[in-house]
């Protein structure tokens, strides 16, 4: 619905015969579109990618080793450590980077797991509908209700501790969302008139879903997909506080639980705990900026505020707007 | 006839969840690889007589179905198991942990909501200006802190004027009821304060994007039309009708206190259910684990269904 108000002038394009190549470009271009215009996605963007290249780039740049100590247990920062030494002598900008390598990780390869489950079920509740959209609908139903954090703790705590378990962990925490959002998305897609059509000419169930209704709701999955990636590396750094990550891998949330349980606090070692913290708080504002300025593009409607100071807008009537589509 | 079926419906969803978790917590320590019950009776260097002796006393010679039924039967005389490490019943642990978080979540969760709701409500009414992005801005920047992080934080620069560690002060002596509250007070007030900052940024936003919704329906400009004065328009016509979803969205925010509360109170030692929890992994207790986790549940969807219940009176228009 939004997404069309937005896409206006390209829908309008579309109505004309076009080569194939011309609808590669349309679907490229929300995502432009959107970013071009919003601040906010811009900055949150530039922030996800900086936190992304430094990630891939952790074994070129890292300054100094993470498994050797270079100088006595939290020493202050100084010029040779700009952020000071962690417990063991290790320096911190070198932790931060490798350590940022495994969050990021975690948090997209949990995504990408729950992007599967989540979507596929909502796929298939949402476009066959019927008995299989109502069972798997009250699954997600009492799995949105139970307590995110202690189910994760009680699974993690019997399955053992590590990266690939927590990975799994947390995807199972976040499928729920994404099944519902996709579900009502596909659920109204499909009966949207181009689908209809496409169904009249006999196209297949795939291939409805796949060439139909999927790039229609594509904004809204990334928009999902980048605030689940806020939450997955959220939730990465609670588990690991509570000592149910992969006790040998170094990430942020590591990093603030050794601090914790190494008396950094008593210490006064603040370099040690309050890093970490800011680079998980930036990965997660920018994924915010980012998914936030793609919900709002989708949803015109919150443009409209008949208090507010500067902008004074009437929304254009319900009727006129469906008819444009 | 259709209230009634709403609240009938209601109900029955709280219990099949409860009931969902109860499954859940029984198999699931039962089933993974890591099988907790099973390393009960796998002594080292057991003879297999002694080991099968075990099985038969914790009765898990018995098929599963049959565990399952004697699992649900205890649970409902209140059995929730013995503790590992102080030997004690579970839910009498969890009982005397569960009265000590209640205080301090209800204080940092409505700290929360009053901070969230004046912050949305303006930054709402005075969108698209600085103080709008400062406080927009400030409360995405409080949802993204860690938890865990922001209280080591508030550790560090706060614990100088406030107790950072456990409820009460052990060197307090025969103290009177106004002393030993105060000294709680004192304990609880970097916890809650930890707590109302990791929540009010949700709430902000929530409120915020509520509020927007309402400023753009038609009464709101019938109102100005009128010349109803903004704030009476405001607090009126708009807060009033964006506190409905505000509502539902706080009560789906449940799930956060909980993990609020074992964060935060783990940080700060605060003797409550959060702690316990914390403990539980660490000393790989698993009863009080089992027994945490159906308590934090049932809270959840107890308080789920009281704000289904809630929305259901303040708003007339839900008939399904």
């Amino acid at each position: 619905m939004g997404m069309r108000a937005d896409l206006g002038e390209e829908s309008a394009k579309l109505q004309e015969p076009q080569p194939r190549r011309g609808r590669g470009r349309l679907r490229r271009s929300w995502l432009w579109l959107v970013v071009s215009k919003s601040f906010q996605a811009k900055v949150g963007l530039a922030v996800l990618l900086f936190f992304i290249t430094i990630a891939i780039l952790a074994p070129w740049i890292m300054p100094y080793d993470v498994h050797t100590p270079v100088g006595p247990p939290y020493e202050p920062p100084s010029w040779e450590h700009p952020l000071g030494l962690d417990d063991g002598g290790i320096d911190m900008v070198s932790l931060l980077i490798q350590g940022g390598r495994i969050s990021l990780v975690v948090g997209f390869a949990a995504t990408l797991v729950a992007m599967l489950i989540g979507g596929g079920i909502g796929i298939i509740a949402g476009y066959f509908g019927g008995r299989s959209d109502n069972i798997l609908m009250r699954i997600t139903d009492y799995f949105l209700v139970i307590p995110d954090l202690p189910l994760a703790i009680i699974v993690a705590a019997v399955w053992g501790a590590s990266l690939s378990h927590l990975i799994f962990v947390i995807a199972l925490l976040l499928w729920t969302t994404t099944a519902r959002i996709v579900r009502a998305q596909v659920k109204s897609g499909r009966e949207r008139v181009y689908v209809m059509r496409a169904r009249s000419l006999g196209a297949s169930d795939s291939r409805i879903i796949f060439r139909h209704v999927l790039p229609q709701i594509g904004p809204l999955l990334v928009a999902t997909v980048v605030l689940t990636v806020a939450v997955a590396i959220f939730d990465e750094t609670a588990l690991t506080f509570l000592g149910l990550g992969d006790p040998t891998a170094i990430t942020w949330g590591s990093i603030i639980e050794f601090a914790f349980l190494r008396t950094a606090i008593s210490a006064g070692a603040w370099w040690a705990v309050i890093p970490a913290g800011l680079c998980v708080a930036f990965v997660i504002m920018g994924c915010f900026w980012f998914g936030r300025a793609i919900e709002d593009a989708l949803n015109p409607r919150l443009n409209v505020s008949y208090l507010s100071p500067r902008t004074f807008r009437i929304r254009p009537l319900p009727d006129a707007e469906q008819e444009s589509g | 006839m259709r209230r009634a079926d709403y609240v009938i419906k209601r109900v029955a969803f709280a219990i099949i969840t409860v009931f969902v978790a109860i499954t859940i917590n029984f198999f699931l320590f039962r089933v993974l690889p890591g099988d907790a019950v099973r390393n009960l009776s796998r002594v080292p260097r057991a003879s297999e007589e002694f080991r099968h002796s075990l099985e038969v006393q914790f009765g898990l010679d018995k098929p599963l179905w049959e565990q399952y039924l004697i699992y649900l039967r205890e649970l409902s005389r209140g059995n929730m198991g013995v503790s590992f490490s102080n030997q004690q019943p579970v839910w009498s642990n969890l009982r005397e942990a569960l009265l000590n978080t209640i205080p301090m979540a209800t204080l940092g969760t409505v700290m929360a909501i009053v901070i969230g709701i004046v912050t949305g409500v303006l930054s709402a009414w005075r969108r698209g200006n600085t103080s709008d992005h400062v406080s927009t801005n400030l409360a995405i920047a409080f949802y993204s802190f860690p938890t865990q992080w922001l209280a080591l934080v508030v550790l560090i620069y706060m614990s100088a004027w406030f107790p950072s560690h456990g409820m009460t002060d052990p060197f307090l002596i025969d103290p009177t009821p106004w002393e030993h509250f105060v000294d709680v007070m004192r304990h609880m007030a970097l916890p809650s304060l930890v707590f109302a900052l990791t929540l009010y940024g949700e709430y902000t936003l929530i409120v915020r994007s509520a509020m927007l919704e309402t400023l753009g329906e038609d009464y709101v400009l019938t109102a100005r039309a009128k010349g109803v004065p903004q704030r009476r328009i405001v607090v009126r016509h708009a807060f009033r009708n964006a506190l409905l979803p505000t509502t539902t969205l706080i009560a789906l925010s449940l799930g956060y206190i909980v993990a609020g509360a074992i964060l935060i109170e783990t940080v700060f030692s605060w003797p409550g259910i959060g702690n316990a929890v914390y403990q539980a992994v660490t000393e790989r207790d698993y009863p009080m684990l089992q027994g945490a986790f159906l308590v934090l549940t049932i809270s959840v969807v107890f308080f789920n269904l009281l704000a289904d219940l809630l929305y259901f009176r303040l708003d007339p228009r839900i008939t399904e």
